[in-house]
């Protein structure tokens, strides 16, 4: 019961760093209809950039967690102003285009950005410094580190700031008209190209806080680290029903619960045949089980065929 | 029509005496000439893939991201069918086999394609009735599904070595020729590659004449229709899902087959071969060609199969200039994610589109 105790924390932790990626596509895809492919490398690019941050901030002296804090804003920073500019350049013109041109350039993007990772900050795996207090904190059994309590922290908090924004704000009202339709949107007088700039940069500023999160709790970063948690932080979208914000954080959260769960009793269960590597295929699986059972998602309104 | 032949004409002769050139000219320089025939003979492979994804993409336009997983079932069916792994690892195939599991080419090739069909056709049939974005995500997720199976069934059972791979694959072996050794012919040999090259060839023309009757045919309007305006082919009484699915299991079935040549052709798999920037590459080159274009994708296969080894050139000077930090590799991998996006958003109907759907892409109804 510990093991399973221990794993439902650390699903809720996975979980929590997913929903932070996920809402970023939910997010793009509610409003303009595409799949933004480097999401995933927006947040590879969050926990390198922290990674030099904190690397040349290492003999300063300063506290670890200010050296943290102040590697976060300068990854979302990075983040959002890069995040601005692949929409201004790489989907912005496309956006009347036939529908496959903007999904390649998308996984052009991709590609870019890993390369361009790979020559700034050169392929091997780097390890990322310990900050924060190591001890971890005892709750009968199982075990929560300081870094899983804070990116538990902080994903509550900012899940309840993007709620606000998005439901209570001005900013919020206009990225929902233009989700429902954005010429009678700008009818209105809302300016769809600036509401969509507004929500690439959210999303940027979420998947960097993400990155680093990702960064501190599994020590080590790298170009390619991007891709998995894109892809899972997509599929978890896809769980909640795509577009919906809430149903991005629940389709999260349940996969992370999933994930952590699978690979805790994988061989248990399956007698040694499949173990833990194969937890990856998880998400995937769930991913085609959902689309053909409901593909509406869990949580979502309706998938109208728009073509 | 006369000129036409003539230039056909030319071309074939060309092609034809392309390897005997670079042997020729190897002879002469002395430099490993037999590595421009293999360049040339895995391009004439790339072109093969790049026309079976063309089914898929380019004329039922359905994006599909896990088209290497395709060509693994192939390449991995005629590895484990043609090589000692099975017969060494598992017991009661040694003793069904006790001369060595060595399955012919010509009976692999079929199967593989079947099965790579077989697996498409499973995968798109919950799918397909989606919109396309979906399906590019899950192909994406098929594709690292086989992957890691790929890697890691080794245990208990070792059926694909893990990221090892499998070697000691059998060369193919027609009837009368062993792809494997040189073929004396009245006093000329051609090697080995050379053979592969020729072979590759013949497959690629056959593939190419297949695809043109195809573009042509009811089956290729109907899956152009869909392209075009899904809901309008349905309303026109075409069966979107299984035209889609058509699509899926034939562009499939290319990839299986190519699988299996590869295999034999390189006579060593591994999971290594068969990852996501693959998949993205041969995207790639067909939009770079031209989407559903078949002289676009087959300039687009050729140009970015064989862009690398020119870059190995100049890779060492770039190498040096930017110190060690971009060599060839990510120097291709650079070129052709720009590629990419820049020819998206300035030629979006890639290098050399089909002339007779050449009108630019609808101009939107509402003026800004």
């Amino acid at each position: 019961m510990e093991t399973f105790f221990q794993q439902v924390i650390n699903g809720l932790v996975l979980g929590s760093m997913y929903a932070l990626v996920a809402l970023g596509y939910t997010m793009v895809y509610g409003i303009i209809n595409l799949i933004n492919f480097a999401h995933g490398e927006v947040l590879m690019f969050g926990a390198l950039t922290s990674w030099t941050v904190v690397s040349l901030l290492a003999g300063s002296g300063l506290p670890g967690w200010l050296i943290l804090l102040i590697s976060l804003i300068c990854a979302i920073v990075i983040c959002a102003a890069l995040n601005f500019t692949i929409e201004k350049v790489a989907y912005r013109p496309l956006r009347n285009a036939p529908r496959l041109a903007p999904l390649i350039t998308a996984m052009g993007m991709s590609l870019l950005l890993q390369t361009l990772a790979m020559i700034i900050w050169k392929p091997n795996p780097k390890p990322y410094p310990i900050l924060l207090p190591n001890e971890p904190f005892n709750l009968g059994g199982p075990v929560i580190g300081v870094v899983q309590c804070l990116i538990l922290g902080l994903t509550i908090i900012i899940l309840t700031g993007l709620m606000y924004l998005v439901n209570r704000t001005k900013l919020g009202r206009a990225m929902r008209a233009t989700a429902e339709n954005p010429r009678v949107a700008a009818l209105m007088g809302v300016r769809p190209d600036m509401v969509i700039s507004a929500t690439f940069i959210i999303g940027a500023a979420l998947a960097a806080v993400a990155g680093v999160m990702w960064a501190a709790n599994y020590g080590t970063v790298q170009h390619t680290m991007g891709f998995l948690p894109g892809l899972k932080a997509f599929t978890a979208a896809v769980l909640g029903g795509i577009g919906n914000l809430a149903g991005a954080v629940v389709g999260a959260v349940l996969l992370g619960l999933i994930e952590a769960i699978g690979a805790g009793y994988l061989g248990e269960l399956t007698g040694g045949v499949l173990g833990s590597q194969y937890v990856d295929i998880f998400a995937f699986v769930a991913l085609i089980a959902v689309l053909t059972l409901r593909p509406s998602g869990l949580l979502g309104e309706r998938v109208a065929d728009r073509a | 029509m006369k000129g036409k032949l003539i230039i056909f004409a030319l071309a074939a002769l060309a092609l034809i005496a392309l390897p005997l050139a670079f042997q020729w000219l190897g002879f002469m320089f002395d430099t490993g000439t037999q590595g421009w025939v293999r360049i040339m003979a895995l391009a004439l492979l790339y072109v093969l893939l790049a026309l079976g994804l063309n089914i898929v993409v380019g004329y039922a336009g359905l994006l599909d991201l896990g088209f290497v997983a395709f060509y693994a079932v192939g390449a991995y069916l005629y590895a484990l069918l043609a090589s000692p792994h099975l017969i060494e690892h598992v017991e009661w195939i040694k003793d069904a086999f006790p001369n060595g599991l060595h399955t012919p080419i010509w009976a692999v090739i079929p199967l593989a394609a079947a099965i790579a069909a077989l697996a498409g056709a499973v995968l798109g049939a919950p799918t397909l009735k989606l919109r396309g974005d979906y399906l590019a995500i899950v192909t994406l997720g098929f594709g690292e599904i086989i992957r890691v199976f790929l890697n890691n069934l080794e245990q208990p059972l070792n059926i694909t070595n893990g990221p090892r791979g499998l070697d000691r694959i059998d060369a193919m072996n027609f009837p009368g020729v062993n792809f494997g050794k040189a073929l004396e012919l009245g006093g000329l040999s051609i090697p080995s590659v050379t053979l592969y090259y020729y072979l590759f060839l013949i497959l690629v023309v056959v593939s190419v004449v297949i695809c043109h009757r195809l573009e042509t045919s009811r089956i290729g309007r109907a899956w152009m229709a869909i392209r075009e305006d899904e809901i309008a082919a349905k309303a026109m009484g075409i069966n979107t899902r299984n035209m889609k699915l058509l699509a899926f299991a034939m562009g499939a079935a290319f990839g299986g087959l190519s699988g299996s040549m590869f295999a034999s052709f390189q006579g060593f798999v591994s999971p290594e071969s068969f990852s996501l920037p693959e998949s993205v590459m041969i995207v790639a080159m067909i939009v770079l060609g031209g989407l559903g274009h078949i002289p676009g994708v087959i300039l687009g296969a050729l140009m970015l199969a064989i862009l690398p080894e020119v870059l190995r050139y100049i890779g060492g000077d770039v190498q040096n200039i930017t110190g060690g930090r971009i060599d060839a590799s990510i120097l291709r991998q650079l070129l052709v994610a720009l590629a990419m996006i820049v020819i998206m958003l300035i030629r979006p109907r890639g290098l050399w589109p089909s002339p007779e759907h050449g009108k630019a892409a609808p101009a939107p109804l509402a003026r800004k």
